[in-house]
């Protein structure tokens, strides 16, 4: 793709995040050091993917073209290009190119998986085993997502079929798809819902998982839960068609809003890709409320989307955009669940309006903050 | 057979079951596995139909169930085998010599002199199947002068050889590669799909490995065929056909035909016995659910508090301590009645009981990293002989209890003049001392339960004690030392303990003898230096010593992941604050992990990694527990922390653990 910026990562417990760029070097911002170390290692190619271990400060995983990289970089160290001796290079013979990769969230197993390979492999790091997960059928692995509880991953593969593995004993549900392959797919924050799209359908569906993991068989249809047709909207610059296909989704780790990026055709200029915000509830029942729409400055398409895994004053969503720019989005919100607060207890809410911009006002564009 | 543990009702009631369970698989595998082998040995691209009525009318013959019969005893011997000989802690050697032992134990010389036997078992079995010219051992012949008699048929008795050779260099290669050892996985799967997911593995390990079997073979066969050939003659009165050409020469070996059954024979043996190793593995390990309270008062032994305490045997404490981490992070039911109070009186024992196994686990772990590092400390990298022994010098007076020297480094053991030696061999103290080359230069393994089987009492009676790896050492010794030096050492004769000159003079004259044994050991290192070979036995292993320190750490990873996942759902499932109590000791204790491991990784050889290779059924799970051990100790401090946030600080603590504390609530670490 065109896009300078190839993969993105926050750091699950700070604020600093990681960037693959189209050179295949890594760099890391941390908004609290002016050091940015860049990662360079002769096997680091064809960067598909990078993400931050959890409970874990330093250690980066980076999926590249013929084996996984393991990053250790010391937040205290004062290099700018930590040697290629901080990084553990895990492979496994037939297992490339490596294009996804996840991190359960107790950050003991690191999971990988290749469109080319159809096993999917369980890595212990430090240890640095595998254990080969093989199933028959649908090819090799697209798309890894573990859910925040860690107790299911979903596996989506390059034909008509997802599954969705259980972790306490490895097993998996295979969920056969009508039209496409799975596209993309987010967790909810307990894990006990799954949201995904299919490829050449413009809705997202929703599985839902409940009671303790492991135990309770999963459910036994999918269900859509928001119709993402095009409809056409009339803006100052002239009449603007949103809708069509899913590329991905992101779910903010309280579970509050959920942000779809929209492909839309890179042809036509009234149908651009854009980002729709929801606002979303899961209790009492589960509601997708639409909340807005992201769009970047004339030309640039978001590529990749990902919200800061603990923002305090709500929600922060990071787009890396076509040009290569970086945009933070906050969303400032009171949590409607008090449980879900956390344990940071209080939280100091600066602002309490919405940022982005909603219907009323009909302006597409959102302040491009940093 | 069975050792003490026959007591334990662990062993009697789960691991034989799962032993039996997994010698049923294996015998019930046989059938398939022998059909593919008939098929392959059998096959011809020619004629592909009547290979297979072939291999049909063959798999009904009554000379082929009884081939059956016969490997189905093989394999449960086998099972029985892996039984015996399997360990959760792997025996690591530190040096070549500690490896030799090793090879050399009486134990181990059974295991080999019982493959060896299977292996001609198996070959008589591939050679009967394979048919033809292999078939039997006798074959008519003519003598020279036209007289009809039985001759040797040496292709059969090239297959009873090959299948001798190839067990005996699977039970060799099982000690070096430490293949009974049994290791735990992070990921837990149902038994038939882990089985299934590591069936290609085992194939292909077989095949690689009879490949450089069946060279070596060749190889010996070629330079050493003659013996068992005119031994076998002789005693069954049999002719060497001198019409046929002998296979033990280059013509006889290029026999491609022979060749390709001897490696599909050889596959076959390896692969059955892979089997086997393999399900036991996987049987073996499987998570036992332990109750946490018991139901009824007479099954409180079984129950996972009790269990966890129990030294003996070690697979109940992998698997109690594997169950416990496992309910830990996954069953909030079984975690609240271990958060539960006792009725009546509300006592947290459950709790208690856990949580001080795991801390004494960790506390072990962290004494046994100083201790090392204060060895390696005052002995510099290197280990240096020299400084070893100044202060053995300097501890001279204590050199008749026998007990102090098992605090010295394995270097001042070599070092020492045979006088010690032979007073320590026969001191008969609590360790049998002669371990002490076969293990880490440093005092605290021997507490450790990694040689508990080495040197534990329960194994007292077990050929592990006092045994033949002793002769070894000995006759090595006093070669050592008759040649080091004049004086005493060689005059002191070696064959007879009692004869040597008794430690009792030593404290006399202690500066003397200081002086005498500095001089002694200068010799002896000058002398032991220029010998290649006695450097090379008697070397230290790179890493083997830190691989050995963490041999155990299994246990210790797990103590870390229950206490770590107890503590963070202790934050909101705890009703009436039992952990709290615990959790200043808890912080602390790995607090004091976490300084000792940093500091044993800043040893050299600590964090190289050991090379791997895919093709080999050996485990390497041992070689890098340390680094899981370290990652997942830092997971566990950071569980805690991020868990509890600055509620931490209201937790005691010294300011030194505080600091680093801080560091890990800034995620600094």
């Amino acid at each position: 793709s065109d896009c300078v910026v190839r993969a993105f990562a926050w750091h699950p417990h700070t604020d600093k995040f990681a960037v693959a760029l189209l050179d295949d070097s890594i760099k890391i911002y941390n908004p609290k050091s002016a050091i940015t170390p860049t990662l360079k290692h002769r096997l680091q190619r064809n960067v598909a993917a990078v993400q931050w271990k959890p409970l874990c400060a330093s250690v980066l995983a980076v999926a590249c073209q013929n084996c996984l990289l393991v990053w250790n970089v010391d937040p205290c160290s004062l290099s700018t290009r930590p040697s290629s001796g901080c990084a553990q290079v895990l492979s496994h013979p037939g297992h490339s190119p490596v294009t996804s990769i996840a991190w359960s969230p107790s950050g003991s197993l690191l999971v990988s998986a290749s469109p080319l390979d159809t096993s999917m492999m369980v890595w212990d790091v430090a240890a640095e085993s595998c254990v080969p997960l093989q199933r028959v059928g649908g090819g090799g692995v697209t798309f890894l997502s573990w859910s925040p509880d860690g107790s299911h991953i979903l596996a989506s593969t390059p034909s008509a079929l997802f599954r969705v593995w259980e972790t306490r004993m490895w097993t998996c549900e295979r969920w056969p798809c009508i039209k496409g392959c799975c596209q993309s797919g987010c967790w909810s924050p307990d894990g006990s819902r799954l949201l995904f799209t299919v490829q050449g359908e413009m809705v997202i569906y929703a599985l839902t998982f409940s009671g303790s993991p492991g135990l309770v068989k999963g459910p036994q249809v999918a269900v859509v839960v928001a119709d993402l047709s095009e409809t056409t909207f009339n803006s100052p610059d002239g009449d603007i068609i949103v809708g069509g296909e899913i590329q991905s989704l992101s779910w903010d780790p309280r579970g509050e809003r959920l942000a779809v990026l929209l492909k839309g055709d890179p042809g036509a200029a009234n149908r651009p890709a854009i980002i729709a915000v929801f606002k979303t509830r899961s209790n009492p029942v589960f509601e997708l409320l639409p909340c807005g729409f992201i769009q970047g400055e004339p030309g640039a398409e978001p590529r990749l989307l990902q919200f800061h895994p603990n923002f305090q004053h709500g929600a922060l969503l990071t787009v890396c955009w076509s040009s290569g720019k970086i945009t933070h989005i906050p969303f400032y919100f009171l949590t409607s669940g008090i449980s879900q607060v956390g344990l940071s207890g209080s939280l100091p809410l600066p602002h309490l309006q919405e940022r982005p911009a909603d219907f009323s006002n009909q302006s597409l564009f959102t302040e491009l903050i940093s | 057979m069975f050792p003490s543990e026959t007591s334990c009702w662990f062993i009697r009631k789960v691991i034989w079951w799962r032993a039996a369970a997994s010698i049923a698989w294996s015998v019930l595998l046989l059938p398939p596995t022998t059909a593919v082998f008939v098929f392959l040995s059998k096959f011809s691209f020619l004629h592909p139909i009547q290979t297979i009525s072939e291999c049909l009318s063959l798999l009904m013959s009554s000379c082929l169930i009884f081939s059956f019969i016969l490997l189905g005893g093989v394999v449960t011997m086998v099972g029985f085998l892996n039984l015996e000989y399997y360990t959760v802690i792997p025996t690591i050697a530190c040096s070549k010599i500690a490896l030799l032992g090793q090879l050399l134990h009486p134990r181990q010389v059974i295991n080999s002199f019982a493959h060896c036997l299977m292996g001609v078992i198996v070959g008589w079995c591939c050679a009967v199947t394979a048919g033809s010219r292999y078939e039997t051992l006798g074959c008519p012949c003519k003598s020279s002068d036209g007289v009809p008699q039985m001759g040797l048929n040496e292709y059969h008795l090239v297959f009873l050889l090959a299948g001798a050779f190839v067990g005996f260099s699977h039970s060799l290669l099982g000690v070096i590669h430490n293949i009974n050892y049994v290791s735990f996985t992070a990921v837990q799967q149902y038994k038939y799909l882990h089985f299934k997911g590591s069936l290609p593995l085992v194939l292909k390990c077989s095949a690689i490995q009879a490949f450089y079997s069946i060279r070596n073979f060749t190889v010996a066969y070629f330079f050493l065929g003659y013996i068992p050939k005119t031994w076998i003659c002789k005693t069954l009165n049999l002719h060497l056909d001198s019409s046929v050409h002998r296979l033990d020469s280059i013509t006889g070996f290029v026999d491609l035909s022979l060749l390709y059954h001897l490696w599909i024979s050889a596959t076959f043996l390896l692969f059955t016995w892979y089997t086997t190793l393999l399900l036991f593995r996987i049987f073996v390990t499987e998570v036992y659910s332990f109750p946490v309270q018991p139901t009824f008062t007479e099954d409180s032994r079984q129950c996972l508090p009790r269990v966890l305490t129990d030294q003996q045997p070690m697979i109940l404490k992998f698997l109690a301590l594997q169950d416990l981490a496992l309910l830990s992070k996954h069953s909030p039911s079984r975690r609240s009645e271990v958060f539960s109070l006792s009725q009546p009186g509300g006592h947290p024992h459950n709790w208690n009981a856990v949580s001080r196994e795991c801390l004494a686990l960790l506390a072990d772990l962290t004494q046994r990293l100083v201790a090392y590092h204060e060895t390696v400390a005052t002995n510099g990298r290197a280990k240096s002989l020299s400084s070893g022994s100044e202060r053995k010098t300097s501890s001279d007076t204590s050199f008749s209890s026998g007990t102090e020297d098992l605090m010295s480094p394995r270097p001042t053991f070599l070092t020492k003049t045979p006088t010690s030696v032979f007073a320590r061999s026969f001191a008969g103290g609590p360790h049998s001392p002669l371990t002490a080359p076969f293990t880490p230069d440093l005092d605290s393994p021997f507490s450790s339960p990694t040689l508990r089987r080495l040197t534990g009492p329960v194994d007292q009676c077990s050929p592990w004690h006092g045994s033949v790896q002793s002769p070894h050492i000995m006759r090595r010794a006093p070669k050592l030392w008759s040649t080091s030096a004049e004086s005493q050492v060689s005059s002191s004769p070696p064959r007879s303990p009692a004869s040597v000159p008794s430690p009792k003079q030593e404290p006399t004259k202690p500066s003397f003898l200081a002086q005498f044994l500095q001089n002694r050991k200068e010799q002896v290192k000058n002398f032991m230096a220029k010998r290649v070979l006695i450097m090379y036995l008697f070397n230290k292993l790179p890493e083997a010593s830190s691989q050995a320190l963490f041999a155990d750490s299994q246990a210790h990873i797990w103590a870390l992941e229950a206490l770590s996942y107890l503590v963070q759902a202790s934050f909101t499932e705890d009703q009436f604050g039992v952990v709290q109590t615990t959790l200043p000791s808890i912080l602390s204790s790995m607090l004091h992990l976490q300084e000792a491991v940093d500091r044993h990784f800043k040893l050299p050889h600590a964090s190289s990694k050991p090379v791997r290779s895919a093709n080999s059924m050996e485990d390497f799970t041992y070689k890098t527990l340390r680094f899981a051990l370290r990652a997942t100790l830092k997971t566990a401090i950071y569980r805690i922390t991020t868990t509890f946030g600055s509620h931490l600080n209201a937790v005691q603590m010294s300011a030194e653990h505080r600091k680093r504390l801080q560091q890990f609530l800034e995620f600094k670490e």
